[in-house]
């Protein structure tokens, strides 16, 4: 068990880790009860829409958000906070970008990649 | 009938179909009236020669015998048939005939375009990773090691047996000489043992002395096509790298799964 500092609150960002929009980042504007939160990420291409907090996994960064923002008020923040940059320098972005290239790495690539290991 | 033929007024056709499908504007009674062919004279074909016609048709042949007391000449009786149908043997149409191995549909996957570097899985070249030149007539791929680097000559290949990488060399400056065709890569059999074979009373256990000798025609092609496909692999932006992996050998590590593994 962590520091529990990340909290679920809108401005949030958050990892979706599983369905359609599954590796893209968004921000919680809204929470609904104790499992749902309504969800925004116009800026990374996810849609407003109601999120199960099973499939959000929370990040450090949280913007400054009023509740029930709509899409272009988060937009806006969203920008102002620099969020893509600050997101993919984070260590956790920079894996999930490896692991997407190691998984498209042609036969070609593998090879050059052992000959470079060796 | 032979004046219409001969008039230099281009055909206008007087029917024709109805939006792009096989159904006609008009039908054919329709099109009998439009054309007014009541009025064309159906020209009658000549009849065969009255005695041709009527040898066919009689019952029976007049043949000369010799000896001098036998009268000179038989009847003899066209034989019935043993069993004659009982039905007209109705035609059976035939409205999609078998095609025959020629006109079969050749077909190539979409990842496999000439210069692709494809990965041999069967035969005495498996695991080598080869250069795909083109599809012959018969379906068949032509590659290429090149000689050179890996060992496979010309050959041809299965698509079956290949998988196709996403590794490209741009081979539009490798001219292919035009006699690589199926028949030059067809499996000759010794003259000797077809000879052997019609005969029917040579030995068959003699042993055919040809081994297997490269023609000079092979090797000369060989070179040539090799020679240009250095240079493209060299003009590639990988040249070295390139060379060397098309000398290495493909294999599965422990913990690669070939389904999710992009090639």
């Amino acid at each position: 068990m962590g520091k529990l500092d990340k909290f679920v609150e809108v401005g949030r960002v958050a990892f979706i880790a599983n369905g359609k929009d599954s590796g893209k980042v968004c921000a919680i504007a809204e929470i609904i009860d104790q499992n749902r939160v309504l969800i925004d990420g116009p800026c990374s291409g996810v849609r407003r829409q109601v999120c199960d907090m099973k499939r959000l996994h929370l990040t450090r960064f949280c913007i400054d958000l009023p509740h029930s923002a709509r899409t272009a008020v988060v937009r806006r923040k969203w920008t102002a906070a620099k969020l893509d940059e600050k997101w993919k320098e984070t260590s956790w972005a920079k894996k999930l970008e490896s692991r997407r290239l190691r998984t498209n790495m042609s036969d070609f690539d593998r090879f050059k990649l052992a000959r470079a290991k060796q | 009938l032979q004046q219409m033929a001969k008039s230099s007024a281009p055909h206008k056709p007087k029917n024709s179909a109805i939006n792009a499908s096989r159904l006609m504007k008009y039908s054919r009674a329709r099109i009998f009236q439009r054309k007014a062919a009541y009025k064309v004279k159906k020209v009658k074909t000549p009849a065969k020669k009255s005695a041709e016609k009527a040898a066919a048709a009689a019952a029976f042949v007049v043949k000369k015998i010799g000896g001098d007391k036998n009268g000179g000449e038989r009847k003899v009786y066209k034989k019935t048939p043993k069993s004659l149908p009982t039905q007209v043997a109705s035609r059976k149409v035939q409205l999609r005939p078998k095609k025959t191995f020629k006109k079969h549909v050749r077909r190539i996957r979409s990842n496999l375009a000439p210069g692709a570097v494809l990965i041999l899985l069967a035969g005495r070249h498996k695991g080598k990773r080869v250069v795909l030149l083109k599809q012959l007539e018969s379906g068949l791929l032509l590659v290429t090691g090149p000689r050179k680097l890996n060992g496979c000559p010309l050959r041809r290949v299965s698509q079956r047996y290949v998988i196709g990488t996403k590794t490209r060399i741009d081979i539009s400056k490798v001219a292919l000489p035009e006699r690589l065709n199926d028949a030059y890569f067809r499996r000759q059999r010794s003259a000797k043992k077809s000879a052997a074979s019609a005969g029917g009373s040579a030995d068959i256990f003699a042993k055919s002395d040809a081994a297997y000798a490269v023609s000079a025609e092979r090797r000369e092609d060989q070179a040539a096509v090799d020679k240009a496909l250095m240079g493209a692999i060299k003009a590639s932006g990988d040249g070295p790298m390139l060379r060397s992996y098309l000398r290495s050998l493909f294999s599965i590590k422990s913990g690669q799964r070939p389904h999710a593994m992009v090639f």
